[in-house]
């Protein structure tokens, strides 16, 4: 099965994905095949340096999502995972994004 | 980590997106392999594909096999096609047969167009007794103006004459420049590895141990000819940050210190920065003992600046300031990455020089992940330069220099003096003003401090040109012909912004557009055709003369080379060679032209200089090739005495509060009528200035102008999100949609620029609905600090409240189109009615500031 990786610990809440996705998919104002959403934001009492605070944002993928089958079945890239600007979305088997988990920062898996 | 370079290059399917070709067909388009640049721009020029069918763009991706962004692309250029096919986009050249501001025009050819320009010039200028110096040409940013306005300026139209009008101490980038060139000779920017085409996995790099992100939003500007988000791929590699704003950002929240100043207290930072490393001898003793001058010096200046004398003008807990310098100052590798807050202040170029020496002395430069020096890719420099070069001698002499507003200061730069521009326009001195021309800029919704005066300054000018892809509100308020530009799709261009050298190709048509090279052509051909016959008949020429010399001189009967004789000096000095490295490199293996780099290079070619550290050890910084810096004693100057010298400029470094900070901070009565410090020119992800606006899926993700309040402010005003505001100094006022933002200090609100809404009437006094939301309604002109560089707009004093059925009347359009403005008592040379006394200038006089 395929998923998408989203290592959002670096997500800068910049768009991209969203637009990148729009555009493909050509959905009008108002909808989305991928969804920013945010955390934030807020402090951490008791807490110092960067981990004093909140402020998260993580891209949901939404039921018009098709991972770009038509795309990845050329060999390309999913639009969102090809223009993450901030580097932190990746593409592949469920299960070699799964091992790609490393613990090091906060990541989240997705599927269809 | 889960970042990995190596395993990104590996995965990707180089077939399917068609390595090593420029252009082919698939699925019934053709896809170009291109750059974009602008318009509409940004100060990037990211790699991309592009998807016509029937000349005509239908869509966009990123090239994953780009170098610069490896495929990423920002919401502007995904959406790229909105702008470039957007409806009411101009197709033909127009002139006005209404007033001005009534939008009424008339379809008119480009022959036509050209031939009205050249008359009037000759009427009205030429045989009326004017010199061509009458004529002021305005550029914007973001696109390659600095290398194509100015040219056109000086060689098409013979004035000397070029810049931003109303950007008040040149408070963008130049600050920037000069600081450091004063100090260091050249230019220092973060060290993402973008010199090297291998990027991340170029062997001798390393990434940065600390940056600090310091008054800039660099994933939103993308300033300095850098893509923000490089650096955090640096964050997922092991990169720490230190964020020095007074808001929180994205990297306030993620950075191991966050020093949340008062706006515009930089230098008190700076200098107690400057102070814990020198006296707890944290600096890099090698590379200052071996590289830099007046180090002791320096350190006695700053003994008294402690954290504790910062810290009560910056209003942060010294102990921030110190544990953060310590931060800094241990880095094995560190790097400052800073912004236009450092040109939109007092300080700027004092600040600018000394946030430089913090790099200087802690060894911070030239070495992999730290400050990187560069240069324009292969020495192309076409610029300012260029119209010097072109403009004639007698002409140049009589440019509008900073002493005309400051007698005494000394006129160092390519520009020709903001106030200067102003003060000739407002009282005809030292010569009238007959001409405004505009290309690829929107000065009174835009850059244009004090908007309503810039309004009032220029609605008389008596012929008016304006030339930009969208008919904008300065076209509408002013122009009387306008000539329609192509956008990055439809324009052959190239960019030496750094490196890589980048071509964009043009892949669509939009009627009888013209790009700003060839509206260069056509004007010059017209208006200098002995010049333009030998040098630059066509486009081709055009663009081959920029690879070869970067325009300038090669004289083919001589064999003679000359270039611009320097600084806003007028014309030329012989030169071994004025060839480019460009030229140098290919000219004998036949790739050296436009189309080898677009089709050949798939539109890049990296060069060395960029991708070399140490260079002031390998003697690749001075012109006489020895080791060392291109300063006038070859050490960084951590004192500059030589060259702040030569501008009239004090070496040392002193803090100047604004006009406005010395009432906000003095005056309680003035405190109570403007409570706020409104800093303005939020950068948002969906625009870009004041472009972007007309394209329907930005505006969806960001419909209005907002500003930010805090959640206090929030309370005390009864302000809910989303709620129209208005913001209101002595200057004007204008009104904004409010967001709360609970990480806001009360006192402070921010504020966006740039805002118009392109479907709404154009007429006056609507004007696109430009005038109700415009910040700069609020901010003023001819405040600047030492050299006349720097101008506080940025940080000014407001007051608010919420727009009600009862407080709407007049709307700022009518105020400003139809009454006469919100001021009519403007004395040139004086930003407020307040009179000048609380300048830096006169409280220095008085002994108020040391």
């Amino acid at each position: 099965m395929k998923g998408i990786l989203i290592n959002y610990e670096f997500c800068t809440g910049c768009h991209s994905c969203e637009v990148a996705c729009k555009k493909h998919l050509e959905l009008p104002a108002g909808e989305f095949g991928i969804k920013l959403s945010e955390t934030g934001p807020f402090e951490y009492a008791g807490k110092t340096g960067a981990d004093h605070w909140e402020w998260t944002y993580l891209p949901v993928m939404t039921k018009a999502c098709d991972m770009c089958e038509d795309r990845t079945a050329k060999g390309k890239l999913p639009m969102c995972v090809q223009h993450c600007q901030a580097w932190c979305m990746y593409y592949g088997e469920v299960e070699d994004l799964a091992k790609k988990m490393d613990g090091s920062s906060r990541c989240a898996l997705f599927t269809r | 980590m889960l970042f990995n370079y190596q395993e990104f290059l590996d995965g990707i399917d180089r077939e399917a997106y068609h390595a090593g070709e420029w252009r082919w067909e698939e699925d019934g388009y053709t896809v170009t392999r291109t750059y974009t640049y602008s318009a509409p721009g940004c100060h990037t020029s990211c790699g991309v594909l592009m998807y016509t069918k029937n000349g005509k763009l239908e869509k966009i991706e990123g090239d994953p096999l780009d170098p610069c962004a490896n495929g990423r692309l920002c919401m502007r250029c995904l959406n790229l096609e909105e702008g470039v096919n957007y409806a009411d986009r101009p197709k033909w050249p127009l002139k006005r047969v209404g007033a001005r501001g009534e939008n009424k025009w008339e379809r008119i050819s480009w022959e036509e167009a050209l031939d009205t320009i050249a008359e009037w010039i000759r009427v009205n200028i030429d045989e009326a007794g004017f010199g061509r110096e009458s004529i002021f040409v305005n550029h914007g940013t973001g696109r390659n103006i600095s290398s194509w306005v100015p040219f056109l300026g000086g060689a098409c139209l013979g004035t000397p004459n070029i810049g931003a009008i109303g950007s008040s101490g040149y408070s963008c980038y130049l600050p920037r420049t000069c600081g450091t060139a004063a100090s260091i000779g050249d230019f220092p920017i973060v060290d993402a590895s973008e010199g090297h085409a291998d990027r991340y996995a170029n062997p001798e790099w390393v990434r940065p141990d600390v940056v600090v992100i310091w008054g800039c939003e660099p994933l939103k500007s993308n300033a300095d000819g850098y893509l923000g988000h490089w650096l955090v791929a640096c964050m997922q590699q092991g990169t720490q940050f230190i964020s020095i704003d007074p808001q929180l950002t994205w990297w306030g929240a993620h950075a191991a210190y966050w020093l949340p100043l008062r706006p515009a207290t930089d230098m008190a930072i700076a200098l107690a920065w400057l102070h814990v490393i020198m006296y707890e001898e944290l600096e890099d003793r090698e590379f200052v003992d071996l590289w830099c001058a007046y180090y002791d010096e320096l350190k006695a200046y700053v003994e008294p600046f402690t954290p504790e004398w910062a810290g009560k003008i910056c209003e942060l807990d010294p102990e921030l300031i110190r544990e953060s310098a310590r931060f800094y100052a241990a880095a094995e590798r560190a790097a400052i990455q800073w912004g236009l807050a450092f040109d939109t202040q007092n300080d700027s170029i004092q600040l600018c020089q000394t946030v430089s020496n913090l790099m200087s002395i802690t060894g911070n430069i030239d070495k992999p992940g730290t400050n990187l020096l560069v240069r324009n890719g292969f020495e192309i420099n076409p610029g300012y330069a260029t119209a010097q070069l072109y403009c004639p001698p007698e002409t140049f002499a009589k440019k509008l220099t900073v002493d005309v507003t400051h007698p005494g200061y000394v006129h160092f730069i390519g520009m020709a003096d903001c106030d200067a521009v102003n003060h000739a326009f407002e009282t005809g001195e030292p010569y009238p003003m007959k001409m405004f021309w505009s290309q690829g800029a929107n000065a009174i919704t835009c850059t244009g401090n004090a908007a309503p005066r810039i309004y009032q300054m220029l609605e008389n000018v008596e012929f008016c040109v304006v030339a930009d892809p969208y008919l904008t509100p300065t076209a509408v308020a002013f122009a009387d012909i306008f000539l329609p530009l192509k956008t990055t799709a439809e324009r052959d261009s190239m960019r030496v912004w750094w490196t890589p050298l980048r071509a964009m190709k043009a892949v669509s048509e939009w009627y009888e557009a013209k790009s700003d090279e060839e509206l260069i052509v056509a004007l010059g051909n017209k208006m200098n055709p002995e010049l333009f016959q030998k040098r630059w008949p066509t486009l081709e020429a055009l663009l081959q003369d920029y690879l070869d010399t970067g325009f300038n001189i090669v004289d083919p009967e001589t064999g003679k080379s000359y270039k611009s004789a320097g600084r806003s000096k007028a014309g030329m000095v012989e030169v071994p060679d004025a060839h480019t490295d460009f030229w140098k490199k290919h000219h004998e293996d036949g790739t050296c032209s436009f189309q080898s780099l677009v089709e050949d290079k798939c539109c890049y070619e990296y060069d060395d200089f960029c991708a070399t550290y140490y260079k002031y050890e390998k003697g690749m910084l001075r012109a006489d090739g020895t080791p060392g810096f291109a300063t006038p004693s070859g050490r960084i100057e951590l004192v500059p005495f030589a060259t702040f010298g030569a501008w009239g400029i004090d070496p040392w470094p002193k803090h100047h509060e604004s006009i406005h900070s010395v009432k906000w901070l003095e005056d309680p009565e003035f405190r109570a009528e403007y409570p706020f410090i409104c800093v303005n020119g939020s950068r948002s992800y969906e625009f870009f200035h004041s472009e972007n606006r007309q394209q329907a899926t930005m505006r969806e993700f960001h419909p209005d102008p907002i500003v930010k309040v805090s959640a206090q402010t929030a309370e005390e005003y009864d302000i809910h999100e989303g709620d129209w505001i208005w913001l209101e100094n002595s200057e004007g006022r204008c009104r904004q949609k409010a967001h709360i933002d609970p990480t806001l200090n009360p006192n402070y609100v921010y504020a966006e620029h740039g805002w118009w809404y392109p479907e709404q009437e154009p007429a006056f006094p609507n004007l696109f609905g430009m005038w109700d939301v415009n910040i700069n309604n609020l901010t003023a002109s001819y405040e600047t600090g030492p050299g006349g560089i720097g101008c506080p707009f940025k940080s000014i004093v407001c007051k608010i409240y919420k727009c009600a059925p009862d407080n709407m009347a007049p709307t700022p359009g009518e105020v400003v189109t139809q009454q006469g403005g919100f001021r009519n008592d403007y004395v040139a040379g004086e930003p407020y009615a307040y009179g000048q006394e609380d300048s830096w200038q006169e409280r220095m006089k008085r002994g108020a500031e040391a």
